[in-house]
Order: structure tokens, then sequence, then C-alpha cells
């Protein structure tokens, strides 16, 4: 049996939910049901869709939401952050460590191999040390729950981790809907992280900058599926959103075309990928970037976040010895789990994997969002049979992990709740000397009964996500 | 021996020119086997955006069009002292770990025949082997000009079988590396015996020799380099040390006019 974060064996609220169900008692389900179509008509109005790639019909849909929120009490909370912080520190040192002097791999803690054949290594940052020392100014953690006190990192999005105004958007939504129940259970607030991250990009300015630097948020444009989160952000934050013909480099610096002629960014979050960011370094044909940007950065004239070439450290290869990587820059064992990770690149990992595709989980090296991977319990024969042609043509390009028993959390369903898999992806601001998780961040949940596919891509769902102040 | 540079870039423009960049790898730096005496780059029609050490330890810099120009010239020139180092330019330095120049490139990626010409060289002391190897392309590759262009690789140069040095280099590369040797390639001047005008500049390999550190081999010539050879810039081929590289917008037609004198 999963864990259920809810409920315990004999079907009594946990403690984190206690003051929730004697809430939730008292409600009327009929009610609850149109709160919940209420919660879609909000979102449909505020315009908070997102787009699905291949699909034809598409385009723009809304990522269903669940009205019943996931709870981590203060204690739970706690220890998790420690974690985190510990593993977003060592994330940071190793990507200095990687464009600087390799010791890690001088050390023989992480094989050559892995950097040197890895296209995530982006030999332009080779030497460069971002304005403050920081690489990933934001980064989102996947977390998995499989206990009591067992949680487990599955990814770390340290290039453009998204998501962040879903985990907003819920929060409003709740608040709007249930005021009553915010007096009742002292939630921490996420309201706050536009302010919060502002903050934190202005402190990672570069130095000799002006008092007040201006930050902007660099989005691909209306086509890109997180072009919402980008306006959205810019806008809760009080910056300008930008796009690459908006900007170009004067004066040293980068600047941005206004209606007073351009004015330089020190700041830039950009939402465009490393390979389409100067056309001038990277891919030619970018029209999404800005020419030059790479020639200022390495001058020491902008941020740019997060620093390009960061996708070393949450490539799923690298993943493997996350364990590795904390203990070497931190001198202390990891506070947080790592999935045990097969590589199949080795050969004998190889023939494991392949005689046991049915019970793994089965993911491309360097994908995201649900796509091309494989989920052994739930998949076909046939579709087993395909994939394991897939893996034996191209092992390196895989990893493959157990089936986690995920934590389940309930959803509201026609009659009362049932329990769904979740997962939880917080969200961890980087600036100089300052490491900040915003208590909450984005759950997902897998709205089919057993399935452990939450991604939003895939059908999957979101939540509020409460931490307790206790 | 003192050489003397002057290395001059001329675009003209149809009609005037909005917004342009242009990346310049023009600056070589005091090291083993040369010491500058004085050196700077004149600019008309751009201004100086940046300057910073690239990836490889180049210095760069970044222009950009100033005043709506119809044409931007920038002359580098100075004066640089050289001895022969026997083209040994020593241990590696910077930040770039060597496994990198391991890597291929669009330029430089080995097809059947380069590894083939690769294997076909005999010996076992690594820096026999690189000689051997510079003597097989020197012998298999004519100098010719017009055979070959800035986007040739080094698969097509060496089927052509002819090429300027440019293609000998990035031949050199592709060889090296498959033979596990870190190789890079270096554009720089070189003084002429027979002339001192030069349409283009110059360029070769180094290969990275346990013990030794970086040797240069100048393919196009069947050589070392030796004093009469200037370094300016390192990279994993050309596009990496491309003297000038930029991007302009608008309808504009443009020419290009190079001009380099290398004298004593």
């Amino acid at each position: 049996m999963p864990f259920d974060e809810m409920l315990d064996a004999d079907n009594r609220p946990r403690g984190p939910y206690s003051e929730y169900m004697s809430w939730y008692g008292e409600q009327d389900h009929a009610r609850l049901l149109t709160k919940s179509r209420d919660a879609e008509a909000i979102f449909r109005k505020t315009g908070i869709t997102f787009a699905v790639y291949g699909k034809e019909e598409a385009a723009e849909r809304i990522i269903p939401f669940d009205i019943v929120p996931r709870v981590i009490s203060g204690r739970e909370w706690r220890k998790l952050a420690q974690g985190i912080e510990q593993r977003v520190a060592a994330l940071n040192a190793f990507l200095d460590d990687i464009y600087h002097k390799q010791e890690i791999i001088r050390a023989g803690r992480v094989p050559r191999h892995l950097i040197e054949r890895n296209e995530a290594f982006l030999p332009e940052m080779i030497g460069m040390r971002p304005p403050g020392g920081v690489y990933t100014h934001i980064i989102g953690t996947d977390i998995v729950r499989t206990g009591q006190d067992e949680f487990y990192v599955l990814e770390d999005n340290a290039r453009t981790p998204s998501g962040v105004s879903y985990m907003l958007e819920n929060r409003e939504t709740m608040m709007q809907m249930f005021p009553e129940l915010f007096h009742r259970v002292r939630v921490r607030p996420v309201e706050n992280y536009p302010m919060l991250l502002r903050q934190s990009l202005e402190a990672s300015a570069p130095p000799g900058c002006a008092d007040k630097p201006r930050v902007a948020v660099l989005t691909p444009g209306i086509y890109n599926s997180a072009y919402y989160e980008h306006a959205f952000l810019a806008d809760q934050m009080g910056v300008e959103l930008v796009e690459g013909p908006d900007l170009r480099v004067i004066g040293g610096r980068v600047a941005m075309r206004t209606t007073q002629g351009y004015k330089p960014i020190d700041v830039l979050y950009r939402r465009v990928d490393d390979d389409f960011l100067d056309p001038l370094t990277f891919r030619p044909e970018s029209a999404l970037g800005v020419a030059g940007i790479m020639d200022v950065y390495r001058a020491g004239n902008i941020t740019i976040a997060n620093a390009p070439g960061t996708g070393i450290a949450d490539d799923k290869a690298i993943y493997s010895y996350m364990p590795e990587i904390v203990e070497f820059y931190t001198g202390r064992k990891p506070l947080l789990e790592n999935v045990p990770t097969y590589r199949c690149s080795e050969p004998d990992t190889l023939k494991y994997v392949l005689d046991n595709l049915a019970d793994l989980v089965v993911k491309e090296v360097h994908g995201s969002g649900g796509y091309g991977m494989l989920v052994g319990p739930t998949a076909s024969k046939k579709e087993i049979t395909a994939f394991a042609a897939k893996l034996k043509s191209r092992p390196g390009n895989y990893i493959a992990q157990p089936t986690l028993s995920l934590s389940t959390v309930p959803i509201l369903v026609k009659k009362g709740v049932a329990p769904r898999h979740v997962d939880l992806r917080p969200f961890v601001l980087v600036a100089p000397n300052r490491i900040q998780i915003i208590p909450g961040g984005l759950t997902r949940v897998a709205l089919k009964a057993g399935s452990l596919v939450v991604n939003s891509s895939q059908g999957g769902g979101t939540k509020d996500t409460w931490v307790l102040e206790d | 021996m003192q050489i003397r540079v002057s290395h001059s870039t001329e675009y003209n423009y149809s009609i005037p020119i909005h917004y342009a960049l242009q990346r310049l790898r023009l600056t070589p730096r005091s090291g083993r086997g040369q010491t500058v005496v004085n050196w700077q780059t004149d600019i008309e029609g751009a201004r100086v955006e940046v300057t910073y050490d690239d990836h490889f330890g180049n210095l760069t810099q970044l222009l950009s069009a100033e005043g709506d120009p119809h044409m931007i010239r920038i002359v580098a020139h100075g004066e640089v002292v050289t001895e022969d180092v026997n083209g040994v330019s020593g241990p590696h330095v910077g930040f770039a770990p060597l496994w990198l120049y391991l890597r291929d490139t669009h330029l430089t990626r080995a097809g059947k025949p380069i590894r083939d010409l690769a294997r076909s060289i005999p010996g076992k002391d690594p820096l026999e082997r690189l000689h051997g190897l510079m003597a097989t392309i020197s012998d298999k590759v004519a100098y010719e000009i017009g055979a070959t262009d800035a986007k040739t690789t080094a698969e097509e140069a060496l089927e052509n079988g002819s090429g300027v040095c440019q293609d000998h280099s990035h031949i050199f590369l592709s060889a090296a590396r498959f033979l596990d040797f870190p190789a890079r390639y270096v554009s720089g001047y070189l003084l002429m015996d027979d002339r001192t005008e030069q349409v283009a500049t110059h360029a070769w390999a180094e290969a990275f020799v346990e013990g030794l550190g970086w040797v240069g081999f100048d393919a196009a010539n069947g050589i070392s380099p030796d004093e009469r050879y200037i370094r300016i810039a390192t990279g994993l081929d050309f596009v990496d040390v491309s003297p000038v590289s930029g991007i302009r917008h608008g309808n504009s037609t443009e020419t290009l006019a190079v001009a380099i004198t290398v004298e004593q």
C-alpha cells in the first residue's frame, strides 16, 4: 500500500490534516463539487493555460486543479528544506568547479566521460564566474515521498524550472474560494514569491551597477508553452517582459527598447534555452535571443539567470552522482536521498534493466516533461518490446530507476475523495550568500487511479501545497 | 626577430547600416616564443562595446556599428619580437580542460578517409607520429587558393586534395584527435621570404604531447613554426578563432577587403 499523506492505516487523519479534515467534515459535498467547477472557471478567466506539444487539437488546455490541498507539517518541511538547501549549494559549487578547475574529476569522484561527451557542458562558460558566483538563481527540485519520513529527490531542475505560476494561482484561487479555511489553518505564505524573486535577482546583479538594478524577463514569445508564466511573473514582479528583438548591445551593456530610448538591463531572467540565447555564439538562426549577450556576459556587464550551461548539473546521468557531488563540496552526507539509478551505459547494468523493464521507470538522459519515458508497471507488452529496442540501440541515452511507491493525497471525486499519487516541486531562490526555499511549491497529481505519471503534459493535475506554521 | 604587422579588414555596405556587431580576435599576446612590443586596433565606423578573454583565453572584442556607416574599417597593427622555440609553445594554461581539445567539431569531424589517413601513420613515438601526419597531409593536399572556402570541412578538403592553410589545419586536427592527441587550431601571421603583402591570416595546428606541452605543426608548409610565426588565437577550429565575425541587420549588401602586411 502506498503511503497516504492524509489518512493513516486506520483511516484517521494524520496530524497535519486534522484541522483541514474537521473543516471537510462540515462541508456539503455538492457544494465542494460546485466550488471545484468554479475553480476551473477562475483558471479559464485568468487565462492560465499551457500548450501540449504533439497534440493537434491543441493547443491550449487548462491544467486540472484539485481543491483538496496537500498539507505538510512545519517539522517535515524544515527537514526537507535543509536537504534541498544543501543540495542546491552543492549544485552551484559543482558548476563553478566544472567550469574552472574540475577538481571533482581530478579526484575521480565523477567520471570524465560524463562531462566530456555531454552536450550540456558549454565550453563558452569555461573560466566564467557569474556575478556573485551564482549559477542557478532559480531551481525547482522535484521530490517524491514514499513514507512518513522518506523523501527522495527525483530531479534537480537547474535550467529554467517552470510551474511557479501554478503554485501562485493555486493559492490565490484557494484563498478566494475558501477564505474561512485560511483562518482555521495557519498556512505559510507563498504569495510573496514574485517579490522575493525580484529581490533575489537584484541581489545577483553585476557589481558596480546602479543602486536599483534593472531586471527584465526574456520570453521566446507567445507561442512558447510557458508564455503565460513569463508574462505573469514579469507582471507580478513589476519588471519588463521582453523578447529578443527588443534587446541589443549598447554601451557595453544589453539594453531594451523603451518609449524613452534604450535602457540597460542588469539582470535578465531568461526563459529562452541556451541554444537560442545568442545567435552570434550559439545557433546563428535563432531570432529569440540577443546577439552579443555572451560577450557582454563574459565582460561582467550583465547577469543571466540562470547562467548558461547549468544543464550539466541537472543532467540525468549526472544525477546518479549527486550523493558524491553533495559530499565532495559540502563535506557531509546528503540529507536528502537520491532515487537509486541504473546507468544503462554500463553493459551489466543494461542487461539488468532489459531483464526487469516491467518493474522499472526508464528515462531519457536529456529528456524532460515525461516525454520519451517508459513506466514499466503500467506499460503494455508491446510498449516494453518497442522500448527495449530503443534502449539497446542507444543505451547511453537512458537511465532506469525502480518504480517508487509514491505517496498519495486524496482528490475530490464524485463521491467523496479518493487517493492519487503526487510529487512536489518546491522552488528555490539563490542569491549570493543566500538560499531561500519557498514554503510550498507545485504539487502535481496523477488524476487516474493508480497512475504514477504526474506530468501535466501527460494528463496530470495540480494541488495547492500547504506548509503549516508550527 | 622583430616582425611588424598591419592587418586591415574593411566592410563596405551598399546602404548605410543601422545595426551590426563584429567580434574581433585580432590581438596577439606575449608568451613563449613571442613578446608583443606594441599593438593596437584602430576602428572606423564602429565602436568597442566590450573587451574580454574568451573561454580559450583569447583577447576578444565586440564592436557595434556607429553612426549608420557605409563602411567599417578595422586595422590591427603592431610589432612582435619572436624567437625560435622549435615549435614548442609550452605547457597548457587556462581552465579549458585538455580533453576539450579532443572534441570533434562540424569542420573537423573524422570520416573514414581521415581515419584511414590517421591509421596509416607509422611509428610509436608521439612526436614522430605527429611529424609523419604533418608530412602526409602536406603531401596529399596541395596548396591551392580558391579550391575551398571558410566552410569547407576537413573531410571535404582531403577528398579534394587541395586547399589552404585552414584546410590543412582542420585535417591535421581531425586526424590528431582521432589518434587521441588533444589538438587545437592556431591563427596567426607568417613572415614570408618573397612578399610583404598577404591576403589572409595564416593558420596551423598544435597537438599536446606529454612532457613537451603544445607543439605546432604547419601542414600547409610542412614544418613546425619557428621565429617567423606570430600566434593570435587558439580554439577547436577556425570558427573559434575567426579574426572578424559578426551579424548585421538590414538589406544592405556587403563587400569585404582584407589587406595584411607582415615584414621585418
